[in-house]
């Protein structure tokens, strides 16, 4: 039996088609999940996926998170799912509290869509199993609050507890502190980053392949 | 019925690119002596009175503001 992997859409999200393509990619079967509608529908894992969610109006992410999906998402997500979030979606579980921290205006102020070189610090998440330790990944990146802040102590216990999972390479973008592209759970169960895993399958589409690796580690973790 | 104003700032620590565009715009509009802007969210909330100051921080700490990049006041304005 194939891995069931959720694909949340908000009013306003952009990438839940890329996210289920992926997710199909790694041979696991994508399951929509609607923002109005707190069923999860037995899924082994969600992607909340990139876009503009309510328009990003109040704050980026911050009306999607009292979405009645995000309840059952919150509650599996204690209990141990995995729970992916990319770009939207980074700041939409930052917003619900399963990631320390918040995302605010790029430093430049400009809105950048690039492919952005990522080191792997970290891959001993649900999502990051697939990787080498160390590994630098070609995937493209597209947003404008995409810079991470948080107070030192909380980057401070990030680093101890090795839970910066993606870092920029080549130079830092946005103004991210410590270079952070994204970051993990306590228990590696959740993770988030701004640039876009699912927009990186296939050399055809997308600058390589590398973000399929999170699909397949999820795949791998579902099955066993 | 009463009028609320809550006023959202980001925290002096986190940086805050918008008002320093604005800053470095200032000069070559010819104000010169502005030495700092920040910039922020102004909210008006109408309210009736089943509405307490508990519920009104509740609001703001927990949708209007992020706290940990923002800060904010709530000022009650009868009317």
């Amino acid at each position: 039996m194939s891995a069931r992997i959720g694909v949340i859409t908000f009013p306003g999200t952009l990438d839940d088609g890329d996210a289920a393509r992926a997710a199909r990619y790694a041979d696991a079967e994508a399951v929509p999940l609607w923002h109005a509608d707190e069923d999860l529908k037995g899924v082994d894992a969600v992607v909340v996926p990139g876009g503009f969610s309510y328009g990003d109006y109040l704050r980026a992410g911050v009306i999607a998170r009292y979405a009645p999906v995000m309840n059952s998402v919150i509650e599996a997500a204690h209990k141990g799912m995995p729970v992916l979030g990319i770009c939207n979606g980074f700041q939409i579980l930052c917003e619900a509290g399963l990631l320390p921290g918040a995302m605010v205006r790029n430093a430049g102020l400009h809105f950048l869509c690039r492919d952005q070189w990522l080191r792997v610090e970290n891959n001993e998440t649900a999502w990051t199993t697939r990787y080498e330790k160390g590994a630098e990944i070609l995937i493209p990146m597209k947003n404008i609050d995409g810079c991470y802040v948080a107070e030192q102590a909380t980057l401070d216990q990030l680093e101890a507890e090795e839970r910066v999972v993606f870092r920029y390479v080549g130079g830092n973008p946005n103004g991210s502190r410590n270079d952070i592209a994204g970051i993990r759970s306590e228990n590696g169960r959740v993770v988030g980053l701004m640039p876009h895993p699912e927009h990186a399958i296939d050399a055809l589409t997308g600058p390589s392949d590398d973000g399929l690796g999170m699909f397949f580690s999820i795949l791998a973790g579902a099955l066993t | 019925m009463a009028r609320v104003v809550v006023d959202v700032m980001p925290k002096p620590e986190i940086l805050d690119p918008q008002g320093q565009a604005a800053l470095g715009a200032l000069p070559r509009l010819g104000y010169t002596g502005v030495t700092e802007v920040r910039q922020g969210k102004h909210f008006e909330l109408e309210v009736d009175d089943t509405v307490d100051d508990e519920t009104l921080e509740k609001i703001a700490e927990g949708f209007l503001a992020n706290p940990v990049i923002e800060q904010w006041t709530i000022r009650r304005i009868e009317s």
